[in-house]
This record gives C-alpha cells, structure tokens and sequence, in this order.
C-alpha cells in the first residue's frame, strides 16, 4: 500500500460525505472508506423488500443546510427534496383528529374544531418557534466559540450570537432565553389546552430523546427539529425523491467530480497513532496512510472502538465515556399492499402525507417513555409514521405502499431481557397493533415486514447505543460541549484526528451541517 | 388610624419580610410589618398544634441562612442557634443503610463498604462542588442585573458576570454548565454507582421543583450542600433551637429593636396605588396605612395578581406573573411520638436518631414517587426528608417524648379531583405506611398527627399553590429571570412597591438572602 | 459508624493512655502511654509494632497488569521484578501528584498497589480497553509493621527464619503464629523494618506471635505519635501534610508534582507514556519552581532566641504538622509542613518546601519559631530530607552475625 491521502474520511454518511466534497474541492485527495456496501449510514435507502426502497434508519431530512446543497451543486446531482403540504396527522381514537400544515393559517382553522382558544394561539405560537429557532440557526453554522479562552475571534463569534440575540428584540430574546431550559410540558401549557394539539407538538420535541415531555430542556429539543423548518411550519416533513439515500448518491457525485474516491464494503479496523498524531487507518489489516483522518463514527466508535482508549488520558477518556447515548428509537418498516384507512378520517387524502403521529396526548408520550425510564419498551409507544409513496411514487411498485415507522421507545439497554429475535417481533407487533387501533385495515394490508431494534441500528449504522443522533441532543452536550470539552472544535486531541459526524456540533438530524463546519476547521489548518 | 406614616410597610411577616424590616429598622427608618396569622415567621413558625408537642409547621430546618444576616442583626443574642446536623442516614429495603457524617473520613468508609469506586470519586466530587460553590456565591450576593436593559449598570452587570465565568477557566466553566443543564440522576451517575447515595443526593435537586431526579435542571441544587462550607460553617444543614420559628423571632427580635413596629392579625387586602406609586395599605379590616414604601414578602402571584389592582400593572408584566411557574409539589407531616423509631437496619437509638433520614433508596424509587405526582396522584411510595427535632432540641417534646419532622415529596397542588380532608388524610396515612417499612414500630407510637398538603400551605400559610419556594426554582426562573426579567431586582412596575420574598432571586430556603438584598436596594434607591 | 482494625482486640486494652485518633476512618493509637518517647526508642532502640491495616489496598490482575502500572505510576513498572516493591508516587494529567504508596509484583501479570487514599476508579478508568482485572482488597488484608533494629531478629523467630535473608524492598512468604503471611521489607520509618501482611481473619494470632517472639527482643506496639517522629527523621512524606493530593487541592496552588516533593528519582522519563509524562517532562525542562528539603534548624540560634527572654530552647515534645514560613533574609521563600525534635540527632528538623533557587543544599535560611509567644526567626540550613538513614535500613548481615545462637 504506497498510496498515500490527504485526508481519509470514515464513513459515508451524509456528514461524511459532505466534509469530503468539501475538501476534495479544496484540493485534497481525499478517500472515503465505508464499511456497509451503500453509501448513506443512516440516511440510506435500501431495498429491504424487492421493489420498495426504504428509508432504512432516517425517513425524513432535518434542516438541511441550503448552504451545502447549493455550494456542492447537489439539485444537479439529482437531488430532489419534496416538501408536503401536511406535516403531521395526529388521529384519535374518538372525535376529531389534528392536521399540521405547513400554512400555519390552515392549522389554526384545523384547530378551531377542537379548541377555539387554541386555534387563536396557534400563529402566534409558530412566530415564536420560529424565531427560537432562526436564533438557533446562526449558532448553527458557525463553530462553537471557547468561552472562557482569550482568542478575540471567540469572543467575537460569542458576542455576535448574543447580538443576534438581542436583535430579536428584548420581549423576544427575553422568551427564547426563557423557553430554552423548559420542558415542552411547560411551553405548552403556557399557549395551549387541547390534549390533542400538546401531544402533537410534544411528541415533536422528544424525538431520540431518552426524556418525556414534561422533563427539563426539551423545549431545546423541540426547537432544534425547526431550524430551517420554514416560517409557521411545525414538525417539518422534507423527504427525498427516491429515498434519503439520493442525498448521499448525490453527494458522492459531487464528492467524485472534485476528484475524492469512496471505497464501500470497506471497513475501518482502527485508526493509526504514531507518537500523539493520526498517521491513517487499518482497513482489512492493510494499512492506509494520510495526512490527517476525519471521522463522521460516533465518538464512542471513533475513540473506544478504532482507538485503543489508552491513547488518550484518563480524564479525556471519562469525559468521552460519560456521553449519553441511550437510544430510544427502534424502525419498523412495512410493504403495504393498500393504504391504511384512518377510523377517524378514512380514505385517503392529504393528510397522510406527511407523517403519522401517534401521539394523542402529551400525558400519551409522557407515559410512553415512563417504560424507558425503568428499561422497558413502550407498551403504547409514541409512533412517527411516514408513507413516502403516496408523495413519491418511485419508492414502491405500482398501487403499493411503504410505511416507516419510527417506535419510541425502545430503550437500547432492556432491563430485563435483550434485543433477540423474540424482542424484535415484539416490538415489530406492537407498532402494528397501536397503529392497528387507529387504522384497523392496516394488519391486513402488510404484505412484509422489517424491524430494526436499537441493537440493530448499533450493528448496522455503527449507532452507538443505537441513538440516531451520535449522542443525546440535550443542553449540556451541545455546543462547546459536543462531543465533550476540549474536542469540540472538530479537532480530536490527537492530532491529525478530526470529527465531523452528528456527534459534534450542531448534533443530529440530516442537516450536513457538523460536515460542513468540519470541512471550514480542517481547511484552516 | 392613618396618623401615623410609616417610611416603609412590609407586607408579610415571614423570615424575609422580616430580614427586610429589621435592614431597614436599623437604617432609621420608621419600618411596619403586617403579618396576616396570629404567629410571625409565615412558612418558618413553631407551633405547639399538639400540647407539650413543638412542630417547626412547615420549614423545618435552615440550609443557608446568610451568615451575613447572622452578623449584622446580632440574632444569636436575640435567641438565634442553629444546632448542626451532622448525618444522613437513608435506611434501604434490602436491610442496610448508607450514612453520612459530620467526619469526611467516616463517611468516605462509610461510602467505601459500598463502593469502593465511589469512595474514590467522593472527594473529586467534593472539590469539585467546593470550586463551584465558590464560582456561583458571587452570583448569590448580587442583585440581578436586566438582559433587556442598556442602562450601564445593567450592562456592567452581565460584563462583570461574563469576566467572572471566563475567570473560571475550562474545567469548572464546563463543570458549572453541565450542573446547571443537566439532571442529578445524570450528573451523579457519571461520578458514583451506589444508587443509595445517587437518590440521596439528587433529592435536594427536586425539592422545591417538579421534576423528577432524571430531568434535566435539577443537578445544580446539588452544590447547595457546598454552599455553607464556603461561608464558613462546615455542615450547610441545621435544626434551630426552639424550632424554625426561632429564626423567625429572632429577627423579629432585632427588628424591633430598631424600632419597628410589627402587628399580627393584620391581613393586608389591598396595596394602594395612586398616580403609579404605592401609598400604603388597606387591611381587611378597613384600617389604613401609608408609607413612602411597600414592600411584599409574599409569593409573586399574591403580590402581584392579589395585593394590586391589575390595571396598575402593565399588561405584559401581568402575563409574565401569570405564567411564572408555582405548582406545589411537597406536604409536611409532624408527629407526636411516644417513642423513637427503630429503623430495621440500624435496630435501637443511636446518632442516626439525630441527624436526618432520608426515605430515598434509589433513583427509580424518586422517579416513581414523581411519576404519581405527574399524572396527578400524591405519591404512595414518597420522597420523605425526616428530621426528629426533640432529639437535637429537648424542649421541643415532653420528657421521653418525641416530635418528627417530615418533609415529603410528591403531592401535587393539583391533584387530580382536588385536595380535600380524606385525600389530606390518605396522603398521611401513605406517609406513615411507607415510614413502617422501615421502622415497623412508628405507628403504634404516634400520639398526635399534623399533614400538610399543598392545599393546607396555600390556605394556612400564604404560600400560593403550597409551593415553599415562592415558585419553582427551574433555569427559567432563576437569577435575572425571577420572578421576570426587568423585575429580578425587587422592584415592581409600581414605584414605591418592592418584592422582598423567596419569588426573587436567590429564592428558596430559609436563607434571607432575598429579603437583604431587597432592604439594601430599597436604601439605596427609595428611602 | 466507627470502624476498627483487626488488631483492634489487642491493641486497645494495651492503649493505656486511651489516646486515639482517626486514621482515615479508622480508630488509631496515638500513643500507648501518656508520652509516645518510649515507642520512639523501640523503633530506633529495639522494635516496635505499628498497626497499618487503615492502607487502601488493591489487587491487580491479569496480561495487562504491568502495563496498567505502568501507565499510572510514575515508575518503570517493567522493571519491577518478581517479589520486589516499588515506593512510588501517581500523578494526573497535569504531572501533579495524586498519591504514593508501593507496589509489589506477586506474579508476572499480578501486582498489589497501596495507597493512602481510596484510588479504585482511576485505577479502573485507567484501565479503559485492558484485559486486566482490579480488586479492591483493603479489607481483605491487615497489616502489620514490624520496625527497628532488632526486627530481623524477632522475624527469625517468629517466621521461623524466612525472612532472614530478605532484601530491602523485597517480599517473603512465611507462617508467624502458625498463620500464613507476607513479609516485605517496607517501613515508614527509615529504619530496619517489615510489613506484615494477612487475611484479618489471622490479625489477632499474627500480633501474638509477633508479640511473643518479640518480647525478649524488648518490641513495643508503637502509635501514630512515634511514627511521625520516625518519618519525619528518615524524610519520608505524608499525604495531606506534606502535599495535598491532585484530586483534592482545590486551588492550583496546592499541588506538586514528583519533582516538587524530592519524588524525582521515581519518575521515568525515558520509559512508556504515562499519565502525567508529558507535563512532567515539560517541567523538568524549565526546571521545577519548588524543591522539598530538609531544614536543619540552628541550636545556637534557638539558643539564643530564647535566651533573650531568659529561657533555654523550649521544642514541642511532639511531631508538628502545620505550615511554617521559611524566609531567606525577610523574604518567605517557602514553608515547613511537618518538623519535630529528633530526640536521637538531638536537632530540631523540618520539612519544607523552599523555591528552587533558594533550595541549594546548604543554603543559609530562617525559619519561623515562635518564642514566648512572639514570632521569631532561627537559623537554619537546607539539608538533604534524610536525615537519619542507618546502614541497617538496606543491608543485609549474614543471619549467624545478626543472631545470637
């Protein structure tokens, strides 16, 4: 092996992906070693039943970074975002089922059936998620300032949030400075009173959260789920044309026209340290050399599992090891030969085009993740549901179905009991059965099905703990904290180690934005 | 009756009410205080409910009584002691027991029979906790500056508080922002394995809020406990000679003897107001006070949506006060007892008889106690802080017998269906029920039962919703943002009308910190 | 609650004066009369017993033991043979100590640490991905120090002659009351000594055994107050008295590192990376800021300081553990943590931490002493930390001349 790199990125997710565009244009040879046989990680669509392309891990896109899709050409890659009218359908087992739009005026008329108050509350409420979130937005693509060092850049970039901040204006910046440390619980019982219109925002707010609703910090949460939703837009439902697996093929085109190479089926063993510097990977015992190595893995992944840990001291190593994981989410994926008839708003329509969400009430979700709490899976878990073909036909044969489901929760370590064959049908059954007693025809329309417990997002997308997002998006692992102190800026204590997955800032979701800002660090150096 | 005008009136003769009376006593000001009850003290009173039988009501003893206050009024010679509270001892199911000492040494072996992992981690921990103890006091001491405002004190204020954070350097500065965002249960896990010591711990987060260990925003009352160790005392807990309402009296004690004049059955119905500035009082007996100043030691909501008619307040402010969050989440139980009680796994009376126990034997056991509490129920399986004063204090109790102070937690303002008698008794009837388990012979030996549900705090006490804190002590309402931002300071939107009670900031406890900061800001500004 | 140590049944109806104190968490004698000098003499003199079960003990075992040490301690573990100990210092990431205590390798892949404070989770977080298992083992072992110069020979008769030919800083295996023990030769007192190491469950019959072969050889069970004097003679450290652990120094400012405590010779620059090294090795490149010396106080001086008030020198008769400042001129230039009267130098010595440049072997400085209530300053030299270190300690006399027949 004489050939040597500038830059090795592991993993072909989409944050991987994007950092190796990115510094395949700047010039580097770069190569991008993945270990499954599609590109992705858990944005990738597979064909896990003949003919239907699933969504395997993420079934709908984050706020995905304008910035990256425009600068990287992706439109041109054959990127192609649908964004449906309804965001979320939230049925009832009796009475009227909730719509979310993405005009929050028709919400507000959609509400007005279950609660006039609410329905008077809903646009101003949007106003204000909205503005959290544009705040959050700026914090979002610039790297997390050292607060407490002397670099006047940092203290620059901190004073410029705080004058975004202030530039909301003072009753403004004085809310989302309130907001930010509360649960949702709380929020929404300052705006709303429908059982039905909580439920439908909170469920929002705890998704891969191992919390409830009502527990500190998840406004934060909920906030993160609408940067760049959209003005007004609640629980924003972006798709992919073909899959979310077309966002990474075109990415890996553009990564390709910038000259990078992308190895699939090649699996990372460990990452080379000679003295206190990366010096390359270990793939199948054949070691390739670069310059520096980038790591889109976990950080648990990166630095238990491809380091020793005894390269690193003791204290990094704590502070590495006291990241919580704690998965909750488990996907059940199901081939429909019809689409499931909703009791309380049957036949087909709009409303089934954005996701499902069986969340009937905030107390629903809280209970739902009561069983996590003590190890246990939800026995009426809290499901985000998506049909993709009935916006996007290429994803299923003709006059057929895919469902996605997202089951919270379904805690990675199971108190009593671990994630067998027997757990997997389980939980596999029991999405059925809840969605089952919303739409009763939907048993009879699953022609196959597919569940992927939390182990199996661990052994399959390398999530650690199985959690979706590289680590628990809550306030005190976020920003300089993301992963942990000291490595926050994308650089690895070792150097020539980079990060550039969800688990540094700012987190989870498919934004390609920690690959980006990645990308900015390592250029600088 | 209006004869006579007073430079300030205090509203609430409650140990803050008082702290403010007696500053502003010995500042020379013509100071009035209006107690509602027939005692002074407000959530801090002794009360002989059960004859022979002292019960400290509601507080039952004092964590971070500003040792400042101590000083400067001299309450140790108006009949102030605090008697130390040298252990914790939680009785756990299983038949063991975990203590705490006075001694670090003997904790730490204490700790070590079991885990010796986190008798290694104990004094990491314990440094830690100091440095940041040491970090946030400055913080205590200070009136909050306003975010919204540019005024440069405000300015200053947050420059000031931006240097003393950047001082901090990296480790405590991400120590203190893990504290203050992340849950106890989470932040203890990453330190100890004993579930014992976890739960015991992480209890002081929760009270005073509702949430439960797991949540977010409750790891940071964890330095609490380090606080007192800063200022001098070794142990921040103690039990007050003569009961809670000493500390009450004691001040009262010093404020009159700067010349205050303090009445009690003398509810104030109305604060006035005219041209936007408070001019006195009404009394709901139609007496009528004046004074250049008012000042409130009630809670936010009675000061604000009771004592004032809302059109003097500006609308925005009346939302604010409206949402500031006071949920309830805590009862009281007082026992007359005719014996100790013989805990199964530390049989007969011994030194763990007069510090505190602690019914918090896991995480989980806290967690469902909140559960109950979340969806609506008291909690059957409760949080109980127990002190047993007669122990400490031998006045406290006819000879050979005994008086027991619990603290419990959960019991929700609003329980589902509302509070009323039965359920008043069922909650204590849960209470000793869950107290047997661990000491089979506690009911036969209650004489006499006081409970205390967050109904009973609101009606008897004055504490809105039964919340003993003012309002909840969350992030959001803390520091410049309690009661609400743009009014952190002790002031109101009315000139002339100030807020002294635990609804400001530092908020919470037996401390007297809100009630001194208000006296100074008021001498500065006002009088 | 109170804990007592396995000897506890013997010890306290001998502790005649009732004088405890607590020894991390522990019941300790202070001293078993009303004045410790007795069992002073028996560690110089003849010998003395001190119960030293209150040490944290841990076992380590398995492929990755050595390399484990030899990560954490300031060592090379790898040169640790079969049966020896090591005193040796730990540091953290920033090269300041955390503990010392010794090692002692049992096996090729088995070693035991003690320490004097718990040290479980660092071992274990240090241990990260290392196929080695950690034991805390403080309870399962009670130990005993069996110390002066006439130690060798009351082991002759107490273990049956096993360790008669044992090395300094070596370890044994034998019987002592018909109970099997490890015997290493180890001390905190500077002099010819063991330590004795055994299940509790054997304390009581290890100390009547000792007790009974000892008895001709005049052995005296000795407390804490002896021993202070004994380490503070042989300039031998004392955790929380002579330097505050990493972990526990609140402020930066109270840390050392190996350099700061005369620890130097323990650190392996050259070796594998361990934690604290490349501090360390930074520090020893721009030179340590503080160096730990012994300071030979000036009787003359003391002399005439109290004889300006009409009195002779009037030394506390115990070890003091307090923080003295030492002045070059009026400058303070350091402190003093521990000092006492050497009743056998007939000298009044500390332990000081004097700044590097002021540090110089027989460097003339001032130390505080205060004489009828007025802080005075005597003169005092800077001297090496050992400064009573007899060839008894380390050699190794054939048994014949050692014993009498």
């Amino acid at each position: 092996m004489s050939v040597s790199y500038d830059t090795v990125v592991i993993g072909a997710g989409h944050n991987g992906l994007v950092t190796a565009a990115y510094l395949a244009r700047a010039g580097h040879k770069v190569l991008v070693l993945e270990q499954r046989d599609v590109v992705g990680g858990a944005a990738s669509t597979e064909e896990v039943f003949p003919g239907f392309k699933v969504d395997t891990g993420a079934h709908r896109l984050g706020g995905l970074s304008s910035t990256v899709v425009n600068d990287l050409g992706l439109a041109r890659h054959g990127l192609e975002l649908i964004d449906s009218e309804a965001t979320a359908f939230v049925p009832v087992l009796g009475g009227t089922p909730l719509t979310l739009w993405r005009d929050p005026r028709k919400t507000a008329e959609a509400i007005r059936e279950i609660s006039a108050t609410d329905a008077d509350a809903w646009v101003p409420f949007t106003e204000l998620i909205g503005k959290a979130a544009s705040f959050l937005e700026a914090a979002w693509t610039s790297t997390p300032p050292d607060v407490t060092g002397n670099d006047l850049g940092d203290l620059f970039a901190t004073a410029k949030l705080g004058l975004k901040l202030r530039r909301l204006g003072k009753r403004d910046m004085v809310e989302v400075m309130r907001i930010l440390p509360m649960s949702v619980y709380e929020l929404l019982g300052e705006w709303f009173e429908s059982d039905l219109v909580k439920g439908a925002i909170a469920a929002s707010a705890v998704t891969g959260l191992c919390q409830g609703p009502m527990a500190g910090g998840t406004v934060y949460t909920l906030l993160h789920h609408h940067v760049g939703a959209g003005a007004g837009v609640i629980r924003p439902t972006r798709r992919v044309r073909g899959g979310v697996g077309r966002l990474a093929d075109a990415l890996v085109t553009a990564c390709k026209q910038a000259g990078a190479e992308v190895r699939t089926g090649a699996s990372v063993e460990s990452i080379l340290v000679e003295g206190d510097t990366a010096v390359g990977v270990l793939v199948d015992r054949a070691e390739i050399r670069a310059q520096r190595v980038v790591s889109s893995a976990d950080p648990r992944r990166t630095f238990f599992e491809l380091m020793e840990p005894s390269e690193m001291t003791p204290e990094f190593a704590r502070k590495m090891g006291n990241i919580r994981y704690r998965g909750v989410c488990a996907k059940v994926h199901l081939a429909l030969s019809g689409l499931p008839d909703f009791t309380c708003q049957p036949g087909a329509g709009d409303h089934l085009k954005g996701v499902i969400s069986i969340s009937p009430s905030l107390e629903y979700v809280e209970r739902a993740f009561d069983a996590a709490k003590y190890g246990r899976i939800s026995q009426r878990p809290y499901l985000e549901a998506s049909i993709p073909s009935l916006s996007d036909a290429s994803v299923a044969p003709d006059g057929k179905h895919l469902m996605s489901i997202l089951f919270q929760y379904a805690p990675y370590s199971l108190r009593d009991g671990a994630w067998d064959d027997a757990a997997s049908a389980k939980l596999g059954d029991l999405a059925v059965e809840t969605l089952a007693e919303y739409a009763p025809n939907l048993a009879s329309l699953i022609e196959a099905r597919h569940v992927l417990t939390p182990l199996d997002l661990k052994r399959d997308f390398g999530l650690a703990e199985g959690n979706i997002y590289h680590g628990e998006m809550t306030l005190d692992q976020l920003l300089f904290m993301r992963p942990v102190p000291g490595a926050s800026r994308y650089r690895a204590p070792v150097k020539g180690l980079y990060l550039c997955g969800a688990g540094t800032h700012p987190g989870g979701g498919v934004t390609g934005v920690p690959g980006f800002n990645a990308a900015r660090e390592i250029l600088k150096d | 009756m209006s004869a006579s005008r007073y430079d300030a009136i205090i509203v609430g003769g409650g140990h803050n009410g008082l702290v403010t009376a007696a500053y502003l006593a010995s500042a020379r000001k013509k100071v009035l205080v209006l107690e509602k009850r027939h005692v002074l003290g407000g959530a801090a009173v002794t009360e002989e409910i059960n004859p022979g039988f002292k019960y400290s009501v509601c507080s039952y003893v004092v964590s971070l009584l500003r040792p400042e206050i101590i000083r400067d009024l001299e309450l140790p010679k108006h009949g102030l002691q605090i008697l130390p509270l040298e252990s914790t001892f939680t009785p756990l199911p299983n038949g063991d027991y975990l203590a705490r000492w006075g001694d670090h040494d003997q904790t730490r072996r204490e700790i070590y029979r079991h885990s010796p992992r986190d008798a290694d981690a104990y004094d990491d921990f314990g440094k830690l906790m100091y440095q940041l103890a040491v970090a946030v006091k400055p913080i205590l001491a200070m009136v909050p500056p306003d975010p919204t405002s540019m005024s440069p004190k405000d300015l200053m204020g947050f420059l000031r508080l931006g240097k003393h954070f950047r001082g901090l350097g990296h480790e405590q500065f991400h120590a203190l922002h893990k504290l203050m965002t992340m849950s106890s249960a989470d932040y203890l896990d990453e330190w100890f394995e004993t579930e014992a010591l976890k739960a015991t711990m992480s209890s002081s987060g929760i009270i005073g809020t509702f949430l439960g260990p797991r949540s977010p925003g409750t790891a940071y009352v964890l330095l609490h406990h380090y606080m007192g160790e800063i200022d001098g005392a070794m142990r921040a807990w103690g039990f007050v000679k003569g009961g809670t309402g000493s500390v009450s009296e004691s001040i009262a004690s010093a404020a009159r003897e700067h010349g205050a004049e303090i009445l009690t059955e003398a509810g104030v119905a109305q604060v006035a107001v005219k041209n936007g500035k408070a001019t006195g009082v009404v009394l709901d007996d139609g007496r009528e006070y004046t004074a250049s100043v008012v000042v409130s030691g009630l809670d936010p909501k009675r000061t604000f949506l009771d004592l004032v008619d809302a059109n003097s307040l500006p609308d925005d402010f009346v939302r604010d006060i409206e949402r500031f969050k006071i949920r309830g989440s805590s009862g009281k139980v007082n026992l007359s007892l005719s014996e100790l009680p013989n805990f199964t796994s530390k049989p007969g009376v011994g030194p763990l008889h007069k510090g505190a126990v602690s019914i918090s034997p896991s995480i989980d056991y806290l967690e469902r106690a909140y559960d109950e509490a979340k969806y609506g129920d008291f909690s059957s399986r409760p949080y109980m802080d127990i002190i047993m004063p007669s122990m400490i204090d031998a006045g406290m109790a006819p000879p050979g017998k005994h008086v027991m102070s619990i603290f419990v937690q959960y019991a929700p303002s609003d329980l589902r269906g509302g509070w009323d008698e039965t359920k008043r008794e069922a909650f204590g009837d849960a209470v000793v029920d869950t107290l047997a388990q661990y000491a089979p012979n506690l009911p036969e030996a209650i004489l006499h039962r006081q409970v205390l549900t967050p109904w009973d705090i609101d009606r008897d006490m004055g504490l809105t919703d039964g919340n003993i804190f003012h309002g909840e002590l969350s992030l959001h309402q803390l520091f410049c943002m309690r009661p609400t931002v743009g009014h952190a300071d002790y002031t109101t939107p009315v000139r002339g009308y100030y807020q002294a009670g635990s609804g400001t900031h530092p908020g919470g406890g037996v401390t007297g910190a809100s009630g001194r900061l208000a006296a100074l800001k008021i001498l500065k500004e006002a009088l | 609650m109170l804990r007592t140590t396995p000897f506890h049944s013997r010890i306290a109806p001998l502790n005649l004066a009732q004088n405890w104190r607590r020894w991390s968490g522990y019941l300790a004698a202070s001293a078993y009369e009303f004045h410790h000098n007795r069992e002073y003499w028996a560690i110089r003199n003849s010998a003395a017993m001190i119960d030293v079960s209150p040490l944290y003990k841990y076992g380590i075992e398995g492929p990755d033991a050595e390399r484990l040490l030899d990560r954490v301690v300031t060592r090379d573990v790898t040169k640790c043979e079969l049966h020896q100990v090591f005193y040796t210092p730990w540091c953290d990431d920033d090269g300041k100590v955390m503990d010392d205590g010794t090692l002692t390798r049992l096996a090729d892949d088995s070693f035991r640490l003690t320490s004097a404070e718990p040290n479980l989770r660092w071992l274990q977080d240090n241990a990260l991905g290392m196929n080695v298992g950690i034991r805390d083992i403080s309870d399962d072992l009670a130990a005993l120090a069996l110390q002066g110069p006439n130690a060798r020979r009351i082991l002759h008769d107490a273990a049956d002659g096993a360790a008669d030919d044992l090395r300094f800083f070596r370890l044994t295996k034998g019987e002592i009351g018909g109970v099997p023990v490890e015997i290493t030769r180890t001390g905190y007192t500077g002099d010819l000594g063991y330590e004795i190491w055994t299940d509790p469950a054997n304390a009581e019959a290890l100390w009547d055994g000792l007790m009974e072969a000892g008895d001709k050889h005049r052995i005296l069970p000795a407390g804490m107050l002896a021993l202070d004097v004994a380490r503070v003679e042989a300039g031998l450290i004392l955790i929380s008295v002579d330097y505050v652990p990493a972990h526990q120094a609140v402020i930066e400012g109270r840390k050392s590192s190996p350099f700061e405590l005369g620890l130097g010779w323990t650190v392996k620059l050259g070796g594998n990376w361990f934690v604290g090294r490349d501090a360390l090795i930074a520090e020893k490149e721009r030179g340590p800021e503080w160096e730990f010396r012994g300071l030979d106080v000036s009787w003359d001086s003391l002399e005439a300081l109290y004889g300006e008030v009409g009195l002779p020198p009037q030394l506390p008769s115990e070890g003091w553990r307090t923080s003295v400042p030492v002045y070059s001129g009026n400058t303070q230039v350091g402190y003093a943590t521990s000092g006492c009267w050497s009743p056998l130098l007939k000298k009044y010595i500390a332990l000081a931490h004097i700044q590097s440049q002021y540090a110089g072997i027989g460097t003339n400085l001032r130390v505080e002493v205060t004489v009828e209530h007025y802080r005075k300053k005597a003169a005092a030299r800077v001297v090496e930390t050992q400064f009573f270190n007899p060839e008894r300690k380390r050699s190794n006399p054939s048994v014949a001349d050692e014993v009498p027949a």
